[in-house]
């Protein structure tokens, strides 16, 4: 671990910097506590979006499960709009943020330059998401998640999203500062550790995204005032730029997470750094070309800018995230065998900590997010499939299993060691909670996998009404689509009750939660998970490392290669469904 | 890392970290960038082998413009109505103009199949998806934009066109129609 020792020169210093930091009595680690206290009211910040969002969800499912189709027409709209910011922009980014300062002077040890803009950048984020809310319950936003012109919504909807972005921009630069603190401090030694690397990713990500974001906003603001034109297929290309990219702060946030989280719950090593590295820098480098997702069966760009950017320059951040999908198995597979289950192939993932939130959350989110999110997303961002594809419910039901059973999921198995570690309290309903991310994935599983299969029977989305009783000529479904709206509302149901459950949990522990004194960590018990009680070991060396060394991730390596053969057949499956369609050109 | 040291990604590496990668990563980082070249090349491929590309013959229009030009096709090639709504049955070869609107689809369109045609799309208004249903063909219309495409029913049948782009609040109601004959 970094080292705990004060390097102030003169004695008032060090009083100082005593108080104003804890030592971590788990990890060793030296903590800011005015990085702590912005820790703690982001993640608050956090959680009360996801609650917003997930009664939208609620009332969203139950609408779309035709046979109990709950909301009327405008409310659904306003309930779709109402779930879309509050879950992609607000709940994630201030999730992020809290990542930032965790990732950033915690893990570093290291001092939180500035805190009081760190303050005045939290305000404006919750400024801007009030003003949004407040436009959009009002009814004066129904423009939904992507407002794409001429659709209009009041200028105050715009004005709160630039406050927000504004605030996030702010956090962002922070998080650089205190990097550069504390590489001047000589806080570490060496190079940063990877979780603080891949966070750094993500930031440098984010203001790529973030400047897109005003690239699109302060236009739109001006607009939606009648100060100036705006062109439908200009405002598509900038408006994914950050709509886009946004994804990929939550991908880099999330395999930084899995990364912690193989590291904290059991010990799970880096294989390279140069490969992990490399594969996040590809991120930085290719990311915001997948603006191009959004536009293959657009009128706008030719085939060429659409092969281009849609593979993000021929696939390698596709590379990235493949390379990550196996260092992170394989990283927890190596930290298992050292700690001496080297039995066979798979007996690291026998006796894996499955009863412990923050493991099984991490691996289910490895899961989800790769061979459901990732293979649907490659195959639906072809140029040519994408025509099967587009706006049906294929896309929401893909990026369901990416950014909420990827890394929404992710979120909440970190949550269960920021609880006791930050906010030094027992995490409620310890059993409960180790259910929790089995109940939220089986849902997010069921519910994204029957919006993939309506899409493919072309079941528009963002749509009230799949019977189309309004519709001036009949529609007639297909039966098993009625099925897959049943599969739909009872996956969506499960979901909701998990992230509800994740609530819950989060806030009865915040505020009300057994206080932890720093011997109770050895202690254990109830709400503590396993890699809190006894840390497993960090960093390995000796010829016990050096025999795991050379035996590899053999258990890995057969699940990589499973992957890749459901990725092929997925890809060309659709490939043959593509050719069976009109020629069209 | 090199056989010295093993450490989790919350410890700092010390020294020189840029070292080879173990076999087992390299092999799969090199079937990874294959398969990566494979996904790449699939798609300039199926524009030379492929049936179905969005390529299309774009160019900017006005709302206006489009539909004089509708209205225009409409006149040349209607044969009958359906609730107010013309039936439009162009010759095999033809132009053929759909305007997306504030909830409609306008005209009805009578094909042939087997029969090549160039479908031109676009909105007078908002964005609007066009989602030929059930064949589930699915494009973005953008108004000012003219997305000329040429399409070859290979079906017989009564289809209809759901909008699959949010416009508003009858947005679910936008639905139109396409008879293919034999």
């Amino acid at each position: 671990m970094s080292s705990t020792t004060a390097d102030g020169p003169s004695a008032s210093l060090i009083e100082r910097l005593t108080a104003r930091y804890r030592a971590c009595p788990v990890t060793g680690l030296k903590v800011d506590k005015s990085a702590e206290a912005l820790i703690k009211v982001n993640a608050v910040a956090a959680i009360v979006c996801l609650l917003i969002g997930v009664i939208a969800a609620t009332g969203l499912v139950l609408t779309r499960w035709q046979a109990v189709h709950l909301l009327d027409a405008g409310m659904f709209y306003r309930f779709l709009t109402l779930h879309g910011l509050n879950m992609l922009i607000f709940f994630i980014i201030f999730f992020e943020m809290a990542v930032l300062y965790f990732a950033g002077p915690v893990l570093l040890s290291s001092r939180l330059p500035a805190p009081k803009l760190g303050w005045l950048a939290f305000v404006l984020m919750v400024l801007g998401a009030l003003t949004v809310n407040a436009t959009v319950l009002a009814g004066r936003a129904d423009v939904l998640f992507t407002s794409y012109p001429p659709l209009q919504a009041h200028p105050l909807y715009y004005l709160g999203i630039i406050l927000f972005a504004v605030g996030a921009l702010l956090m962002v630069s922070l998080f650089f500062a205190a990097l550069v603190v504390a590489k001047r401090e000589k806080a570490y030694e060496g190079s940063i550790p990877l979780v603080s690397f891949g966070a750094l990713t993500a930031a440098i990500i984010a203001v790529i995204t973030l400047l897109h974001g005003a690239a699109i906003y302060i236009p739109t603001f001006l607009w939606s005032l009648g100060l100036m034109e705006m062109d439908p297929q200009i405002y598509r290309m900038v408006w994914w730029a950050l709509g886009h990219s946004s994804q990929q702060i939550n991908v880099a946030a999330m395999v930084s997470i899995w990364y912690l989280l193989a590291g904290l719950t059991v010990g799970g090593v880096v294989l390279n750094e140069k490969v992990s590295r490399t594969a996040f820098f590809l991120y930085i480098l290719f990311i915001s070309m997948a603006s191009a997702h959004h536009l293959l069966v657009d009128p706008g760009m030719g085939p060429a800018w659409k092969i281009w950017n849609t593979s993000y320059a021929m696939y390698l951040a596709v590379l990235a995230s493949m390379i990550h999908g196996f260092t992170v198995p394989a990283g927890v597979e190596m930290g298992m065998r050292l700690r001496g289950y080297t039995a066979g192939l798979f007996e690291w993932l026998k006796k894996a900590p499955w009863s412990d939130p923050g493991f099984s959350g991490m691996a289910l989110s490895v899961v989800i997010f790769g061979f459901m999110g990732g293979i649907t997303g490659v195959t639906i961002g072809t140029e040519q499939i994408n025509i099967i594809a587009h706006n049906t419910l294929r896309i929401p039901g893909h990026f369901h299993t990416t950014v909420v059973g990827g890394t929404a999921l992710a979120f909440f198995a970190v949550t269960y060691y920021v609880l006791p570690l930050i906010f030094r309290r027992r995490v409620a309903f310890w059993k409960l909670a180790q259910l929790q991310p089995y109940l939220f994935a089986v849902g997010i599983v069921v519910m994204s996998m029957s919006m993939i299969f309506m899409g493919i029977f072309g079941v528009p989305r963002r749509h009230w009404d799949a019977s189309f009783q309004t519709s001036p000529y009949p529609v007639e479904m297909q039966p098993v689509v009625e099925v897959f709206q049943a599969t739909l509302g009872l996956g969506g149901l499960l979901a909701a009750f998990a992230v509800l459950s994740f609530v819950l949990i989060a806030v009865v522990s915040v505020f009300f939660g057994k206080r932890i004194q720093d011997a109770d960590f050895a202690r254990g018990g109830a709400g503590l998970p396993q890699g809190v009680v006894k840390l497993p070991a960090q960093t390995h060396t000796g010829p016990a490392m050096e025999a795991t060394h050379n035996a590899g991730a053999k258990g890995t390596m057969v699940l990589v290669f499973i992957f890749l053969a459901c990725f092929v057949l997925y890809y060309f499956t659709n490939w043959k469904l593509l050719s069976m369609l009109w020629k069209v050109g | 890392m090199s056989a010295q040291e093993m450490h989790s990604g919350i410890v700092g590496p010390r020294g020189t970290w840029w070292v080879p990668a173990n076999k087992q990563e390299k092999r799969w980082v090199v079937i990874s960038f294959v398969w990566c070249m494979v996904l790449f090349a699939m798609m300039p491929l199926w524009h030379w082998k492929g049936g179905q590309n969005p390529a299309g013959i774009r160019s900017k229009t006005t709302p206006l413009a489009f539909l004089e030009r509708t209205e225009r096709f409409v006149t040349d090639y209607k044969v009958g109505e359906e609730n107010g709504v013309p039936i439009v049955a162009p010759p095999p070869g033809a132009d053929i103009y759909l305007v997306g609107r504030m909830w409609a689809w306008y005209p009805i369109l009578k094909l042939e199949k087997g029969a090549s045609y160039t479908l031109h799309l676009s909105s007078i208004d908002v964005n609007h998806g066009f989602s030929l249903y059930p064949v589930n063909l699915n494009f973005q219309v953008v108004p000012g934009y003219d997305y000329g495409l040429r399409v070859v029913p290979n079906k017989a049948g009564d289809f209809r066109i759901i909008c699959n782009e949010f416009c508003g609040i009858a947005h679910h109601a936008m639905v139109g129609k396409v008879v293919v004959e034999e």
